[in-house]
């Protein structure tokens, strides 16, 4: 094992821990960036306390397990690397990311997943506020995000493409249901499933009913989600209870605003 | 539903002189004029009628006049032609009404009423074909003081400098995307800015792969919609702008039809083609400086720091404090656009009355930024409604460091300031994507127009400088002791930190 800056260790020749405490978000990252332009392709990051942008302008493909909570702006235009969470994250993970996979064990903030064209975030727990907010799809890239618990209002605003899965699994008893009002306000594409019942529906999106199609899509989804996660629960339980599909009722919801 | 607008325009033609050729024909991008074969004569429907003069000045005879329709209503100094004109077409639409371009009301513009100095006696002008006057421009932080480093011979500087951008003139140009614009625009600015030295903005559209050999001299736009941004278009850019928001609709998004959005433009925005590319008025994650500070410090994270990130804003009535928080966030360069700027499409009544002129802006926010101790560790750019190089000057007298430029360029490249930029149809093929009518950009030529007006006006920017006696525009800067206002109230002195002429 071999020790580098006092506060990291190399172990194997592309493994690294990374002892973060105490660390401006700016030595952290900038360790990241020099530790995988070094060839180390695993880093252990361990009390994380709030360090923003953990995984941004990262070059060359690197898997960060982050024990702590992550600041805001994790994996902000992440473009293929992969973070994995052992806590809760804040705001804004996944920010305007292209490629990659955010993984996180807790709960996530608002604004997850903002423009977001390509990767896959998963959140075993909840999510804030506008998660998904425009997120975008293009050629072969088709961003999803999965959330195993609830979210707040504003789901998919704006969304323009992807997929964003709410699976409502209560983690708690009792605990935790939040209202999911506006869902899809603004919303001019993309498709939001979310098991259970959905109250509030934004103008600019409807509710369409489930196909064979997509609940073959959902189960897949929850097949990979559920490799990621113990959830206390199988599949076909999942599977069991009935999903709405919320879909943009124009792909133009602007069309007829000027003359 | 009968129509009751009066056609705005009549178009005329000398039948004797017009050779019956046809080029009006093909050039009217508005089915204006039309051949009827029966009676062998050009026919025009001046309902249609737009006045881009495009006709005119391709008819080989010069046999077409296009003038004011003289038929007007009565006249009434409250309800005017184009408020009459407003109402009857939104009683047709039930729609808000769009306009191209700038707003074009009165009395916004103060340029006219600030005067500039010279030498005269006393202290000898300087003759800019004999002696050198430095009009290059850096562009970002400056640090407070410079230390050095002295080891026996050798003399290093110690102050870690931040990342600027140099600019040979200080005009840059202005933000428009493509999809706004199309390639060949965008092509014929980029050349311009390299050969010019400058810079040009690609807008919050992406940038083309092609004009990727450019992006040293290219600033790449980070809006809301955050179209066609990842780390390798982050990575190429010379800086990156945070658009927050524009001088021809402040406080309003982008919104891209999805008819504009072709095959080509959906591959530089990455989105599918023929869908709305709408940037929304906010950043979903912006609502605070602190919120700000958090974009921009992840837009400097991903590059590592080496390039200057700037924020740009529209003119409004607390620049001042915002921009102060600008600063306090962490940017390099703040840009203030101000409401003569211009855009593709802008709601009518946003565009003539959300803002500020960029005059009064310009000068408050340095007053505050250098009353805060601070001016130091931004640099200004002015934009909007920047019409010639004594613009220029007054803007840098009054506190900017350098200025954009959009519509002064693209009048350069053929636009008459139809003002119909949102129909896709611009007759000069600037604002339009139409693959047919793009044509009529030749991009070499376009690039010539354009280095020719930096050119032109960078001699006369350092020949006013001359006259004052300055040998480099850094003198200037802020030098408000260089202009006189003429027409202006006390207070509008006040504001602009100019004294009156005569004093
Ligand atoms: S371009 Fe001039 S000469 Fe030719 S048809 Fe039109 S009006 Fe006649
Ligand atoms: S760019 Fe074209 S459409 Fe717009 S004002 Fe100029 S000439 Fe008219």
């Amino acid at each position: 094992m071999n020790d580098i800056h006092g506060c990291v260790k190399r172990f194997e020749v592309d493994r690294a821990i990374i002892d973060a405490k105490g660390m401006h978000y700016f030595e952290l990252n900038a360790l990241l960036r020099e530790l995988s332009a070094d060839g180390i392709r695993d880093v252990e990051v361990y009390n994380v306390y709030g360090q923003r942008y953990i995984g941004t302008g990262l070059k060359t493909p690197l898997n960060i397990r982050i024990y702590g909570v992550p600041g805001n702006d994790l994996g902000a235009f992440m473009d293929g690397q992969r973070i994995f969470v052992y806590g809760n994250a804040q705001d804004g993970c996944g920010n305007t990311m292209n490629d990659g996979l955010i993984i996180v064990h807790g709960d996530s903030g608002d604004v997850a997943g903002y423009g977001m064209r390509g990767g896959k975030i998963f959140v075993k727990g909840d999510a804030g506020f506008r998660v998904g907010v425009h997120m975008k799809e293009y050629g072969g890239k088709r961003p999803t995000i999965i959330i195993g618990g609830n979210v707040g209002d504003f789901l998919g605003e704006y969304m323009s493409g992807g997929i964003i899965l709410v699976l409502n699994l209560s983690r708690k008893e009792g605990g935790g249901k939040r209202s999911m009002k506006f869902v899809g306000v603004g919303m001019h594409g993309g498709t939001i499933y979310i098991r259970g019942e959905v109250v509030h529906v934004a103008k600019e999106a409807r509710v369409v009913e489930t196909d064979e199609h997509d609940l073959r899509l959902i189960s897949e989804l929850v097949r990979d989600f559920s490799t990621c996660f113990s959830l206390g629960m199988s599949i076909d339980e999942i599977m069991s209870n009935e999903f709405v599909k919320v879909v943009p009722a124009s792909s133009r919801p602007y069309g007829k605003l000027y003359g | 539903m009968r129509r009751y607008l009066l056609p705005e325009y009549i178009v005329e033609r000398d039948d004797l002189k017009c050779t019956r050729c046809k080029i009006c024909v093909e050039q009217c991008t508005y089915g204006v004029h039309n051949y009827n074969a029966i009676k062998n004569m050009i026919e025009s429907r001046s309902e249609l009628c737009v006045d881009c003069l495009r006709c005119v000045l391709f008819c080989p005879v010069n046999a077409i006049t296009v003038r004011r329709n003289p038929n007007v209503y009565k006249e009434n100094y409250h309800w005017t032609y184009e408020f009459i004109t407003s109402i009857k077409r939104q009683a047709d639409t039930g729609s808000a009404l769009l306009s191209g371009m700038g707003c074009d009301k009165q009395n916004l513009t103060y340029w006219d009423k600030l005067l500039l100095n010279a030498c005269q006696v006393t202290n000898p002008p300087i003759d800019p074909i004999r002696e050198p006057i430095e009009i290059r421009t850096y562009l970002g932080g400056k640090p407070k003081m410079l230390e050095f480093e002295f080891n026996d011979e050798d003399i290093t500087l110690g102050t870690k400098l931040g990342p600027c951008l140099c600019a040979e003139t200080p005009i840059l140009f202005a933000a428009m995307s493509y999809g706004a614009l199309n390639l060949n625009v965008h092509e014929a600015l980029a050349r311009a800015a390299v050969d010019c030295g400058t810079y040009f903005n690609c807008g919050e559209g992406g940038l083309h792969p092609s004009l990727y050999k450019y992006s040293d001299h290219t600033i790449v736009q980070v809006a809301s919609g955050r179209f066609g941004v990842d780390l390798k278009y982050l990575s190429v850019g010379a800086a990156i702008e945070i658009k927050i928001g524009q001088g021809a609709k402040p406080g309003i998004g982008g919104h891209l039809p999805g008819e504009k959005v072709s095959d080509d433009i959906a591959m530089v925005r990455m989105i599918p083609a023929g869908t709305d590319a709408i940037s929304p008025a906010p950043h979903h994650d912006i609502y605070s400086i602190e919120d700000l500070r958090q974009l921009i410090y992840a837009l400097k994270e991903t590059v590592e720091y080496t390039k200057p990130v700037a924020v740009k804003i529209a003119a409004v009535h607390n620049s001042a404090a915002i921009a102060s928080g600008i600063v306090r966030a962490g940017a390099d360069i703040i840009v203030l656009d101000g409401v003569r700027g211009a855009t593709g499409a802008a709601p009518k009544a946003i565009r003539d009355n959300v803002g500020i002129p960029i005059e009064l802006a310009v000068a408050s926010v340095d007053q505050r930024l250098r009353d805060e101790g601070v001016r130091d560790e931004v640099s200004l750019i002015a934009s909007g409604g920047i019409r010639s190089s004594a613009d220029v000057v007054k803007a840098v007298a009054l506190g900017a460091d350098a200025v954009y430029i959009g519509t002064a360029a693209l009048i350069a490249m053929g636009c008459t300031l139809c003002q119909k930029c949102y129909t896709g149809k611009c007759p000069w093929g600037i604002a339009t994507t139409d693959p047919e009518i793009s044509k009529r950009l030749n991009p070499e030529d376009a690039y010539k127009r354009v280095v020719n007006l930096v050119k032109a006006w960078s001699i006369e920017i350092k020949e006013m400088l001359g006259a004052m006696g300055m040998d480099a525009i850094e003198s200037l800067r802020g030098n408000r002791e260089q202009l006189r206002g003429v027409g202006l109230t006390d207070r509008e002195l006040e504001i602009l930190g100019v004294k009156m002429a005569g004093e």
